[in-house]
């Protein structure tokens, strides 16, 4: 049930995920609505264009007459002919540049292959693949990154490079949290971080079996999480619960599956 | 054979060079442990490859718990997946469940009133205490000591039931709301938690009696599994394991969140980094968490206990890493929003899970008696591990 409601709310998650900075709505103003009244507006009329304070980026078919109860059935009709409308997005604060001397420095070195974005307080590089390799290296031995929080990805199916592949970094002698980010294609492999942190190990295995990203030079890249038999990689948004869910009960218990 | 006691804790280098050699040798002898074995404190399946007694390397296998947590988390709304966090690590629900929420206030950027932060530590620190109790009447069974998990047990139940009467449960407690709590403190419930220290500070000293000097568990634990503080920071290992190699390290300290940078409490460190710091390191992590429950308790202040949130969450695009110090480590969420109401991607970083890591290293050239403890010390959790 949770997937049909998410396919319609799921704004099509193709390009990075950015919100239009024209309205920087602060949280002040989120958390002023009155929170019973956007509920309500949001449930009875989810063909309406944006609530008068979310209106960014308004469909065709937002008539100044839009409170006027007229013509119900006509409206969903308008809005499919618009394509799809943007669902009302809540807009918040937008990353902006960060700045500090260790971004000046690879800025210098890196040019446009490394851009510096801070957003909710938090530091991040967006890396061109080509110059992982590098810029961990760097982090690591110039720059005390030495623990390896953690290295995950995410999966946005729609874009061209369908992969976001995240390393999160924590210095100890800066006490300072910083990610990595970089996009990369499907089928297309990253080198192994394990010589630089030990702890990649297993967090490379992970991401291996849950989106099928290969990392060269990992040791012993396999399967962590899941049988070796495993089919797919779960994490990815086009694998199907209940796909794999009706073909075990299948081969297993000869009949179908309740589900 | 040389007494693998007296041999030279062994080093990231050499292990990750032991990785490379020939697994076949006339000696060697690989035996499976688990996953159905009581003291793998779950589905652990270890396959230990030994010379004799002697352990020369493991591999861990796991999974046998996974149920898709972070899948699980992308078809739920941010507020339905929030029980789902308590079942991670089962013994410690209540820290999982303020890293979960306080990652999606920090991407809503709101923030849970003082009154709900207060009532926040007091039941995370309690869960603290309930979390390590666990840990040392099981570890302790597990080489040999059997009474002190009668006394952990009995005295855990104390907290449990004050869980029980604040919220309902006693495990997985679903205590906390984003944006605050949804229970306010009962009638008394100060004074349940006062009486409770009163009571748990002598039986925590009776747990020290028990073991601290006692001369069967110095000879289990003193010099087993060692792992320095450079190794656990290249594995990532975290918590009262890397505080025990001597790095003084700790989140409530180093980034604090919720409200602990008003509260006074010490880090304690160890020195050898072997199975009885750790233990100690644990003890006294007990009596800090005692301390902090003490100063939060005198200073709940009045006041709502939820933020101003809407019914239907829609947090923002953004990503977002929020990381505690739970029981075991650092545990860390890290959740990419794309505005709808669910999660468009919530990854765990689990203590556990990383910190098993470390097993390998830490059970090289020990006994394999010795490998039960070191599992032990871990204070792994399967639930966390498997997800």
């Amino acid at each position: 049930m949770p997937d049909e409601t998410k396919s319609q709310s799921t704004p099509p998650p193709d390009g990075e995920p950015k919100p239009t900075a024209d309205q920087p709505e602060t949280p002040d103003g989120v958390k002023s609505t009155p929170s019973g009244s956007v509920q309500s507006e949001t449930k009875t009329t989810p063909n309406k264009p944006s609530p008068p304070s979310e209106t960014e980026g308004p469909p065709k078919a937002a008539a100044p007459g839009a409170p006027k109860p007229a013509a119900p059935a006509a409206k969903p009709a308008a809005t499919a002919a618009a394509g799809h409308p943007a669902p009302p997005k809540p807009t918040g604060p937008a990353p902006t540049p960060w700045d500090s001397p260790l971004v000046a420095k690879y800025k210098r070195q890196y040019g446009s292959g490394i851009t510096a974005l801070t957003h909710l307080g938090q530091n991040y590089f967006e890396v061109d693949r080509s110059l992982i390799p590098e810029i961990l290296q760097l982090l690591r031995n110039d720059e005390q990154f030495d623990y390896c929080v953690d290295i995950t990805a995410v999966h946005y199916p729609k874009r061209e490079k369908p992969f976001d592949v995240v390393w999160i970094l924590y210095s100890f002698a800066r006490n300072e949290r910083i990610r990595v980010k970089t996009q990369i294609a499907d089928g297309e492999a990253l080198g192994s971080s394990v010589p630089l942190w030990a702890t990649a190990n297993w967090l490379e295995r992970e991401v291996y079996d849950m989106f099928g990203i290969k990392f060269d030079g990992h040791p012993d890249l396999k399967r962590i999480l899941l049988p070796e038999g495993w089919k797919g990689h779960p994490l990815r948004k086009d694998y199907h619960i209940l796909q794999q869910d009706n073909e075990w009960v299948q081969i297993n218990l000869g009949i179908e599956s309740g589900q | 054979m040389t007494d693998p006691r007296t041999l030279a804790p062994p080093s990231l280098e050499t292990h990750v060079a032991a990785h490379d050699e020939t697994f076949l040798d006339s000696n060697e002898l690989v035996i499976n442990m688990g996953p159905q074995h009581p003291a793998t404190h779950g589905v652990l399946r270890v396959i230990l490859r030994l010379d004799g007694e002697k352990v020369l390397g493991l591999e861990c296998v796991i999974g046998y718990l996974h149920r898709g947590v972070e899948k699980i988390a992308e078809n739920r709304t941010y507020t339905m997946f929030n029980p789902y966090v308590d079942r991670m690590d089962y013994v410690a629900a209540v820290s999982n469940g303020l890293g979960y929420c306080e990652a999606v206030e920090k991407l809503l950027s709101v923030e849970a009133p003082p009154r709900a932060q207060y009532i926040r530590v007091i039941l995370t620190e309690l869960n603290r205490i309930a979390s390590h109790q666990l840990w040392l009447g099981t570890h302790a069974l597990d080489i040999g000591a059997i009474t002190p998990l009668f006394y952990t047990f009995r005295d855990r139940e104390e907290i449990l039931k004050i869980f029980e009467k604040y919220c309902g449960a006693r495990l997985t407690t679903h205590a906390f709301r984003i944006g605050g709590l949804q229970y306010e403190a009962y009638d008394g419930f100060e004074a349940d938690v006062k009486n409770f220290v009163k009571f748990v500070k002598p039986k925590i000293d009776e747990y020290e009696e028990l073991l601290t000097t006692n001369r069967i568990w110095l000879e289990r634990t003193k010099g087993v599994g060692v792992i320095s503080g450079k190794d656990c920071i290249a594995l990532g290992v975290t918590g009262p394991v890397l505080r025990a190699s001597g790095v003084k390290w700790d989140l409530r300290k180093a980034q604090p969140y919720a409200n602990y940078k008003n509260f006074n409490f010490e880090i304690p460190t160890g020195e050898n980094g072997d199975t009885y710091d750790r233990y100690i390191v644990r003890m006294i992590e007990m009596r800090q968490a005692l301390r902090i429950i003490e100063q939060a308790v005198e200073g709940i202040p009045e006041g709502p206990i939820m933020a101003k949130v809407p019914k239907v969450m829609k947090p923002p695009v953004g990503e977002i890493y929020h990381s505690i110090e739970a029981p075991k480590g650092e545990l860390g969420y890290f959740i990419v929003s794309d505005g709808s109401t669910q999660p468009y991607r919530v990854r765990v970083r689990p203590p556990s899970f990383v910190n098993l890591q470390a097993l390998d290293l830490m059970c090289r050239g020990q006994l394999v008696a010795d490998v039960i403890a070191v599992i032990g010390t871990l204070d792994i959790v399967l639930g966390e591990v498997d997800r």
